[in-house]
């Protein structure tokens, strides 16, 4: 009888715990009551109940720990101050996968919140013990054991580094040729995260195969697992120009570019941020993927999008432009620069809107007949009003300058000058004077267009320094027109004439 | 006498003359040795000139031979050397029109070549019209796929939604929601009520669901048709013409049976019921030398019941009644 009266105490007090443990892990998925939840006390609550001798009070009280921690940075900190962390990665090692999946979890809800608190999952071992749990057969366990990995490796190099010094590299890409899907959204984002601080980082994964696998999965029609795809592939090939080959090498491309339709923007956005990763290094690699049509596929994304999904696709178009003469011409000829236009004038944002400008410096910088296609699209008195605006940022106005400058200095189509003329300051007016004296000379129905457009006469207006390289190219324009032309539009020549009217005698 | 005096006279003329003539002679002998030392000198001056001059002419002739020799000598130097130059300015010229003439073409080859980079760039503006048709086809593709996937699941949906509802059906008596009398026709909603049919609920599996399609399948042939989707597939194989079999795994067995995979595992492991022993030939001795070895004394009583014991063990799975040691399972 009294056997079974002290069992049954000891059933009640198992199934009070296990009542108090699931309602505060359901609470805690609630963010109202996290801080109320932290008044209480709950953490030195939930601590001995991760100690506990039934496994699934352990595994809810981890759940509830992990969903706190999750919600706070405080609580975080409070988690590692308790030295819960050793506990939980001691048994990381021994229990069954529910209890992995949530100490993985709690790890991973630590460490998401600084570089601090990861290094304190780094110190007391939870690298090795996350990376244990990827060689499990359990598909759960490993996505915990490796999204927890992404996230530590996330913050910055040193704790990428140690996360590949503890071998979770080669796990990583084993479970990538997992079936179970998100296993493989986790593994590419976590590859992703390792891979993007530095060259010998990404080699490592490089080293490890990871390449081939990721290709392969370029056109599975799961739209987050792309997303994840396409960012480790950029963040691989954005290091050197070796790393972009080798990614070259897997023949990802003609059919990347089908992903430029994907109805996920971010599908999209990232496609074109390896597009641009790649090729930013050469101008083989960029003439790799402008023969494979990407070109046009970029502008009509462009065309599509909004916003800062744009800014990739953008630096793209002035990478390729950069680096050769004929693929700037490419870039014309896939109508990048109207795009590039409407892109100038639809976005707000200033960081956008000067990387537009530098693109379009980068185009049109070549040749003449590069600087004509950026004049006849109306984009030199728009890149001008950006850089006379008040409000624009230095870094706006400084690429505005330096992209006005160097298409100026290559531009001859003289009716896109003209409205240079007018309301411009003295920096950006000498190399348009200067372009003038260099055409005018030799072309005379410039000259005659440039008298009736009313050019000379503002040419006359200009105020300028005797001696100064400004004057001289005025000089220079004057002495291709009759003096009779260059009097009578000088300022003030209706005074002059009315005193010469009335010191006449007439005879 | 006259002659003497004429003698002496004369001597005396002759003294008075030669002292004269002494005395003339030596006023005029200053000059007249000057003019002698000049005529003289004059006529070895002379001498001297005329040498010189001879010498001179000579030495003139001689010079001039020389100087005509090595100068013809040196103009021959010097045409030759200007034939030399002019040859080589020739092939200068030549060698100059030569690789004009050749890095024109490589450049306009190579480097710049203009009608390769014409038929570039057209080729480009092809090949991105291309890829934008081939995009936006392959895009109008997927678009398509989609809502067709989309109208398949709403349609499974409502003829889920018709399973439920069933009671919903009008009778002959009264007419049901769906069909109200103000209405031209039916609703859609009561022409799937009639159609499918009703089933009495059990606990279906998830894709239990899906045999349902079964019934109105002929009035939706448009959407499992064409369509490569797994989810469709699953459908189309439910849609066959076998009746649908009470679930499996769910009951309880009734009566005194053993797990099916014990029944499995004893069929797979009968095999072994040979009258073979299942050890080698001279296992036996071999055993019985090692425990000579061990001289173990207790063991050689049980030498044959040991033997029997092991081709039973296979037959019942329960430890022997014979009690055999701990140590004989390691001669197994």
């Amino acid at each position: 009888m009294s056997q079974r009266h002290i069992i049954q105490v000891f059933e009640q007090y198992q199934k009070s715990r296990m009542q108090f443990v699931q309602t505060v892990a359901d609470l805690a998925s609630r963010p109202q009551n996290i801080e109320m939840l932290q008044n209480a006390g709950v953490m030195s609550m939930l601590r001995p109940l991760m100690l506990d001798v039934v496994p699934s009070i352990q595994q809810t009280a981890a759940l509830a720990l992990g969903r706190l921690a999750d919600h706070s940075d405080d609580l975080a900190e409070a988690v590692v101050k308790e030295d819960i962390l050793p506990q939980l990665v001691h048994s990381l090692a021994s229990q069954n996968r529910f209890y992995k999946k949530a100490a993985a979890f709690v790890l991973r809800a630590v460490a998401k919140h600084s570089p601090e608190l990861s290094q304190a999952v780094v110190a007391c071992g939870g690298v090795d013990a996350l990376v244990l749990c990827l060689e499990e057969f359990d598909p759960g366990v490993k996505e915990a054991a490796a999204w927890a990995l992404g996230i530590i490796a996330r913050h910055n190099a040193l704790l990428s580094q140690s996360v590949v010094d503890a071998g979770a590299v080669p796990l990583l890409v084993f479970c990538l040729l997992e079936p179970e899907m998100a296993l493989k959204r986790i593994a590419a984002s976590t590859l992703s995260d390792i891979s993007k601080h530095t060259p010998e980082l990404a080699q490592t994964v490089v080293d490890s195969g990871a390449i081939a696998h990721l290709a392969q999965m370029i056109l599975n029609p799961d739209a987050k697992l792309k997303r994840q795809v396409f960012s480790a592939l950029s963040q691989i090939s954005k290091h050197s120009v070796s790393l972009a080959e080798m990614v070259i090498e897997a023949e990802i491309f003609p059919a990347a570019v089908a992903c430029l339709r994907d109805p996920d923007e971010y599908v999209r956005k990232n496609v074109t941020t390896l597009m641009r990763e790649v090729v930013k290094h050469t101008p083989e690699l960029s003439q790799v993927i402008v023969n494979c049509g990407g070109m046009a596929a970029v502008i009509d994304y462009l065309g599509n999008c909004r916003g800062n999904l744009r800014l990739p696709g953008i630096m793209m178009l002035g990478y390729v432009a950069a680096h050769s003469e004929n693929l700037a011409m490419a870039v014309i000829l896939s109508k990048g620069v109207p795009q590039l236009a409407l892109c100038l004038s639809e976005e707000s944002e200033h960081h956008i809107k000067a990387a537009t400008a530098w693109s379009i410096g980068q185009i049109g910088h070549h040749t003449p007949e590069h600087a004509k296609a950026v004049a006849t699209a109306h984009l030199l008195p728009k890149l001008l009003e950006l850089y006379m605006d008040a409000n624009s940022s230095e870094d706006l106005q400084a690429k505005t300058k330096k992209a006005l400058k160097s298409v100026l200095q290559k531009c001859t189509y003289l009716p896109g000058l003209e409205p240079l003329l007018y309301d411009v300051p003295s920096n950006i007016l000498k190399h348009v004077v200067c372009q003038f004296s260099k055409v005018l000379p030799h072309d005379s129905k410039a000259r005659r267009l440039f008298v009736t457009s009313g050019g000379l006469k503002k040419l006359q207006e200009i105020e300028a320094e005797p001696g100064s390289l400004l004057q001289e190219h005025i000089n220079a324009i004057n002495s291709c027109f009759p003096e009779e032309i260059v009097r009578y539009y000088s300022p003030g020549y209706s005074e002059v004439l009315l005193e010469r009217l009335e010191s006449y005698q007439p005879a | 006498m006259a002659e003497l005096l004429r003698i002496k006279s004369e001597a005396e003329d002759f003294q008075s003359e030669y002292f004269y003539r002494n005395s003339q002679a030596e006023e005029k002998r200053q000059k007249e040795n000057q003019a002698a030392t000049r005529i003289q000198s004059w006529f070895r001056g002379c001498k001297v000139r005329a040498y010189f001059s001879h010498l001179h002419k000579k030495a003139v002739i001689i010079q001039k031979i020389w100087r005509g020799f090595t100068a013809r000598a040196r103009f021959r130097q010097m045409v030759k050397a200007a034939y030399f130059i002019m040859k080589m300015n020739f092939y200068e010229e030549m060698a100059v029109r030569i690789q004009r003439r050749w890095r024109g073409f490589f450049v306009r080859k190579y480097i710049h070549n203009f009608y390769a980079r014409k038929s570039y760039l057209e080729g480009l503006f092809r090949k991105n019209e291309l890829v934008r048709r081939e995009l936006e086809e392959l895009e109008e593709l997927q678009k398509r796929e989609r809502d067709c996937l989309e109208m398949v699941k709403e349609q499974t949906a409502k003829v889920y939604q018709a399973h439920r509802l069933h009671h919903l059906l009008s009778t002959k008596q009264s007419p049901g929601v769906f069909n109200s009398p103000f209405r031209s026709a039916p609703h859609e909603m009561e022409q799937l009520l009639r159609q499918v049919k009703y089933q009495a609920p059990t606990r279906l599996a998830p894709g239990g669901r899906a045999c349902l399609l079964s019934m109105p399948g002929p009035a939706a042939p448009g959407f499992s048709g064409s369509h490569g989707s797994p989810w469709i597939k699953t459908t189309q194989t439910c849609c066959s013409s076998r009746p649908i079999l009470p679930p499996i795994g769910s009951k309880k067995q009734q009566g005194v049976f053993r797990e099916p995979g014990e029944v499995w595992e004893q069929r797979m492991h009968c095999p072994d019921l040979t009258l073979h022993l299942q050890t080698s030939y001279t296992h036996l001795e071999e055993a019985q030398n090692r425990l000579q070895q061990h001289g173990s004394i207790r063991l050689h009583s049980d030498t044959l019941g040991r033997g029997t014991g092991r081709m039973l063990h296979h037959l019942s799975h329960s430890s022997n009644s014979f009690a055999q040691p701990a140590y004989a399972k390691s001669f197994r």
